[in-house]
């Protein structure tokens, strides 16, 4: 995209660009609303690259798509600032980091995995995990819930019944809601028009 | 054949993971576990503490480590595109739409109703690894002998924690690996 003049040249704000998203994604622990946070605060508040606003609307945008959330946040941030050159190196700079911690536990996986001390610790975390999953459905539950629309209550249950009980591929279910969310939204929209 | 195979499987889910964070969970178990047996419930369980531990999206995380375990560097490299791939195209997308005609109204009223499904769908996959916890790896089972307590335990404990006293996930599940290591 365009730079006005007192801006630095395109090879620096890439390079600042790779710098700042690494770092962000090596460090951010917590998912993707926290780094999408972060990197508001870097690029709007620290760099004035990007104008509030507009980062707001850049957010929705990548809470909008499929797939990780702070993928979707370099992509737009990425984009935004210096095109697909820009587009490229954010994504790079993003999934480096996982993609080497991963790799290198990865590599003691299966050793760390046959000690019995190490077992013993996982299986625990396994209880935990399960909680920590609990605790998150039950808090965006709870949220879903107070909005009182009942449709959408009768999605939660059905699309529950269907994964649980009928063991349906998830991809299904999704495709399923969307085309439901797609007529729901042209609906009231004719009701929009004809009030 | 397998790279392909990789690449599919993470196209899907980097395609169908509305709403972030815990949203890529069902779908990758259905993949990685459920269709393809690449993984036992058990280092799928793994698979998401580790995530839990590590920054990086989970999908990412576990696009890498099946990659690698499934076909070398060559399979995480494969894996990990088809995961973020998807996001590339629609994201572009959206966000050229969005720069021209500044409107998002559909794709919200369809995310309206796709997000009580996400939540129905994170708790079924929830479900599957409590259910792991419990029954040490294998499944539900009506009898209570074959319950390990000890793990049910350190479940309530943490629920306890993270519920009432509001305590960070990455601490609660330090504690419940510490607890497995002293009480398992």
């Amino acid at each position: 995209m365009d730079f006005s003049s007192d801006q630095p040249g395109r090879g620096k704000v890439l390079l600042k660009l790779f710098i700042s998203t690494f770092y962000l994604s090596a460090f951010t622990f917590g998912g993707g609303y926290v780094i999408v946070t972060l990197m508001k605060r870097k690029f709007v508040d620290e760099y004035h690259w990007i104008e509030e606003q507009e980062m707001l609307d850049l957010v929705a945008i990548a809470q909008s798509a499929p797939g990780p959330i702070a993928v979707n946040g370099a992509i737009v941030v990425g984009y935004k600032l210096a095109g697909i050159p820009g587009l490229l190196i954010s994504i790079l700079a993003t999934i480096l980091p996982p993609f080497i911690i991963l790799s290198v536990i990865s590599l003691f996986y299966t050793a760390f995995r046959e000690n019995t001390y190490v077992g013993k610790a996982l299986a625990g975390m396994q209880a935990g995990v399960g909680a920590v999953i609990a605790d998150v459905v039950l808090n965006m539950g709870r949220d879903a819930a107070r909005e009182k629309d009942a449709l959408n209550i009768l999605i939660m249950a059905a699309a529950f019944a269907a994964a649980f009980f009928l063991e349906v591929n998830v991809v299904y279910i999704i495709l399923a809601c969307a085309a439901l969310g797609v007529v729901r939204t042209l609906l009231s929209h004719r009701k929009k028009v004809q009030q | 054949m397998i790279l392909l195979k990789l690449f599919l499987s993470f196209l899907q889910i980097g395609a169908f993971s509305f709403g972030g964070g815990y949203a890529a969970v069902p779908l990758i178990q259905d993949q990685v576990v459920s269709i393809h047996s690449w993984m036992t419930m058990g280092e799928f369980t793994d698979l998401i503490t580790i995530s839990q531990m590590t920054p990086g999206p989970i999908a990412v995380n576990s696009a890498t480590f099946v990659g690698l375990r499934m076909a070398g560097l060559p399979g995480a490299v494969i894996a990990t595109l088809g995961c973020i791939l998807p996001s590339c195209i629609i994201v572009s997308i959206l966000a050229y739409v969005y720069l021209h005609f500044r409107k998002l109204d559909m794709i919200q009223g369809v995310l309206k109703s796709l997000r009580p499904a996400v939540i129905a769908m994170i708790a079924v996959a929830g479900l599957d690894i409590i259910i792991s916890s419990f029954w040490n790896g294998a499944g539900f089972t009506a009898s209570f002998s074959s319950v390990n307590w000890i793990a049910a335990g350190i479940f309530a404990a943490a629920v306890i924690l993270l519920r009432k006293f509001k305590q960070p996930p990455i601490r609660v599940m330090l504690l419940c690996g510490l607890l497995g290591l002293i009480f398992l």
